[in-house]
């Protein structure tokens, strides 16, 4: 039914000013790259171009300069680890602080807790998200109960595991999983996911400092591609709230990551093609995710698409459509779609027909706007 | 051994191989081989002879396989370089003595496990070029019909092909306790790396194969770095054959097919006699770097990489071996390498020229039974 559909809306960006551009073609191909806006930051200061990989590394910087108990550790960091993230540190602050560990996640995970529970502000890398399974009992057992099971009396709160995650292209099985609701399933831990190399810098500084075991996964499709003038100076931004991208009145579509720039490509398709207006929310943190925006703007708008690479079955797509429909029942207009990964390992050859690519997310806009 | 070799740094480029090992003719094609890099024990009573028989025929066939190995790398290589394989590829050139050697001492029956690395070990259980590069390009004449790719191969009795690190040791002792229960008198070998040797599974699976006496070998392929770290910055002992602590162990010269085909004897049959486990620590060396992305000479020199390659070569030590003792010519040796490249050369082209699996093989074998699976929407979702 096409209640309250607005013609042809002129797109109100939020937050004007500057875009970044992708240097690479955009992983569901077609298209001209498209300008994601860039989040403004208040009395910002100086800027600099930064790729991802660089802004994350600017943090981690900050971090053990501001943190003379922050230490920086996995497999091959000290020679700046295999996506460069962390170039450059160990030069700076000494191998004391900068260090490789063998190759045992459980193991890094464990002391990394240890070092936590002794006050100190471990950052510690996994490789690969596809590797954090093996650490997955300590993360998930360890980490993630100690305040609750001492009563109070021990924590892990300073810890934060970064780790790269998603599809890249041709990764297969094991370079290009997104395990975000494993994570987000289980309460004492916080995930956050960032989208640009600005909103990446600001995140892992809260999610460092943040008193709470984080993991921040690190689009890795977007370590070079993306690129923003981000301020060199030291902020956070919060975590546990939600990005409007773009305001708009027909549709609210959610993601996370480097989900976030197939979308605005969807965005712009079906405004362009269907004449209406979307919402784009970036979540940024998954748990605890920002129930209050998604819902009022699906209150506004009266239909939500979520989209993520992982799975359908289960994943965190379904966590928010569950929520908004018990808050939001009478307010939609159409059932809510989910525009996910198949219920598959993630593949080798049919990457390209395996992610929620634009047009996916394109039909799928359209299908809610025609309900 | 190559880790005093990688001390020294000045050794020579020129390599007289018969300094390296002593060889003698002992009359009728028979070829008397001594180790110069001799085996060292642990928890043993008495390793292996240091030295080996061989014969015209044996030689000539090590020669060949080992040249297989490193012609299909090779081929690998240029076919990644040109785009025609895509994702993560680990090239095995420099190891192939191990691969080679531990199939010379063992039998198709036996049962062998690996890491990522792992075409030439899908050669040496008998799968053809074709299926190998096949899958390398991702089409459906591939081993694992192009869903595997490069790191996830298998064929009769070899279990892959696996891509987490550390996690096919464990899984080998469970296919050995299988052998022991069924009382088939055959061994599992289960590969590793320098690096995966400190993924705590490991330990987890020696303790479970020495507690109830498992037909296992256990073997570390140690070419002395895992990815960028070389074996000193991560592991607290370099001793990686003592590293079972109760499980015996050998330290053998990988780069020597004799030394690798003596020790695996050696280890199947102290396997065999209901011994329980053993560890082979093959010393060993990569040539390229860790993955196709990665030059290989940021963490170590090229200089390093030359005099391995000058010096201990496992091929060139065979190829040494005949020409020495006058069981081939040059000439003789050389129309082997041609066919063999000829072989790997049509293997490539079948490979090129394969159809990619059809889209729906997405969704198919993930269950025993074809269930539907969720799409993007139901009227999307595909039901096989
Ligand atoms: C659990 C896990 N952690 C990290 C990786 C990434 N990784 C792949 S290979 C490798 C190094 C392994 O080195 P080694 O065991 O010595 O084997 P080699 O590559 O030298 O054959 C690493 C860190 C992985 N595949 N799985
Ligand atoms: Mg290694």
């Amino acid at each position: 039914m096409l209640k309250n559909l607005v013609l042809s809306k002129s797109i109100k960006l939020t937050l004007n000013v500057r875009y970044f551009h992708s240097s690479t073609k955009l992983k569901s191909g077609g298209a001209s790259p498209i300008s994601y806006p860039s989040l403004e930051i208040e009395n910002a200061g100086e800027l600099q171009k930064m790729n991802l990989f660089q802004s994350i590394n600017n943090a981690m910087d900050i971090a053990l300069k501001s943190d003379p108990k922050a230490c920086v550790f996995g497999e091959d960091v000290g020679f700046g680890g295999v996506f460069r993230a962390t170039v450059d540190l160990r030069d700076k602050y000494g191998a004391h602080r900068v260090f490789n560990t063998p190759l045992c996640e459980q193991g890094i995970a464990g002391f990394a807790i240890g070092m936590a529970a002794q006050g100190a502000t471990p950052i510690a890398e996994i490789q690969f998200a596809d590797y954090i399974f093996p650490a997955f009992d300590q993360i998930v057992n360890e980490a993630a109960k100690y305040r609750y099971r001492s009563g109070g009396q021990f924590n892990c709160g300073s810890l934060t595991f970064r780790t790269p995650y998603g599809a890249v292209g041709h990764g297969g099985h094991y370079h290009s999983q997104s395990p975000e609701s494993y994570f987000g399933h289980t309460p004492g831990l916080k995930v956050v996911v960032p989208s640009t190399p600005i909103e990446a810098k600001g995140l892992l500084l809260a999610s460092i400092r943040d008193q709470n075991p984080v993991i921040f996964f690190e689009p890795k499709l977007m370590y070079r591609s993306a690129v923003e003038e981000v301020p060199i100076g030291d902020y956070e931004i919060p975590l546990g709230k939600a990005r409007v991208v773009k305001e708009g009145s027909d549709i609210t579509i959610v993601g996370w990551g480097s989900q976030m720039r197939v979308l605005l490509q969807a965005v712009h398709m079906a405004e362009e093609k269907l004449g209406i207006s979307c919402e784009l929310i970036d979540l940024r943190t998954i748990q605890p995710w920002d129930v209050e925006t998604v819902c009022n703007s699906v209150k506004k708008t009266g239909r939500l698409l979520i989209s993520h690479e992982a799975p359908k079955t289960g994943g965190w797509a379904a966590e928010i459509s569950s929520t908004v429909q018990e808050r939001c029942f009478l307010s939609l207009e159409a059932p809510i779609q989910r525009v996910c990964g198949y219920d598959t390992p993630f593949p080798l050859i049919f990457e390209k027909f395996y992610v929620p690519d634009h047009l996916k997310n394109f039909e799928a806009i359209k299908k809610t706007i025609q309900y | 051994m190559i880790s005093n070799l990688l001390k020294l740094n000045k050794v020579s480029n020129t390599l007289n191989f018969s300094l390296r090992n002593f060889a003698t003719k002992t009359g009728n094609d028979q070829v008397k081989v001594n180790f110069n890099r001799p085996f060292k024990t642990y928890l043993l009573e008495k390793g292996p002879e240091n030295n080996a028989v061989t014969n015209k025929k044996e030689l000539i066939d090590y020669f060949t396989e080992m040249s297989r190995m490193r012609r299909i790398e090779i081929v690998a290589d240029g076919l990644y370089k040109k785009k025609y394989i895509r994702g993560f590829c680990h090239l095995y050139n420099g190891q192939e003595a191990v691969c080679a050697g531990m199939e010379y001492a063992t039998t198709k029956d036996d049962h062998v496990i690996t890491a990522y690395r792992d075409h030439t070990f899908m050669m040496a259980r008998g799968a053809t070029p074709k299926e190998i590069l096949a899958e390398l390009l991702m089409k459906e004449a591939g081993c694992s019909k192009g869903k595997g790719g490069s790191m996830h191969m298998f064929t009769k009795n070899f279990y892959g092909g696996n891509g987490i690190v550390g996690a096919q040791v464990p899984v080998g002792a469970g296919i050995a306790l299988t052998q022991k229960y069924n009382k088939t008198g055959n061994v599992c070998m289960a590969y590793y790396g320098d690096g995966a040797a400190n993924q705590g599974q490991i330990f987890e699976a020696y303790n479970m194969a020495s507690l109830w006496k498992l037909p296992i070998i256990f073997i570390c392929e140690n070419n002395h770095y895992g990815m960028g770290t070389s074996t000193k910055r991560a592991a607290a002992s370099q001793d990686f054959y003592t590293r079972g602590h109760f499980v015996p162990g050998l330290w053998v010269d990988g780069m020597n097919i004799f030394s690798v085909r003596e020790a695996g004897k050696f280890a199947a049959d102290f396997c065999r006699k209901g011994n329980g486990p053993i560890v082979l620590e093959m010393d060993t060396y990569r040539y390229v770097g860790h993955s196709m992305s990665d030059p290989g000479t940021t963490y170590r020199t090229r200089e390093e990489v030359n005099e391995v390659r000058a010096s201990q070569d496992p091929i060139e030590y065979v190829r040494h071996l005949i020409l020495t003792n006058k069981l081939a010519t040059e000439d003789e040796l050389q129309s082997i390498e041609d066919k063999i490249r000829e072989e790997m050369d049509e293997a490539a082209d079948f490979a090129i020229n394969a159809p990619l699996p059809p889209n729906r093989d997405l969704f198919t074998k993930v269950y025993v039974n074809e269930v539907p699976v969720r799409g993007v929407e139901k009227s999307l979702s595909f039901k096989p």
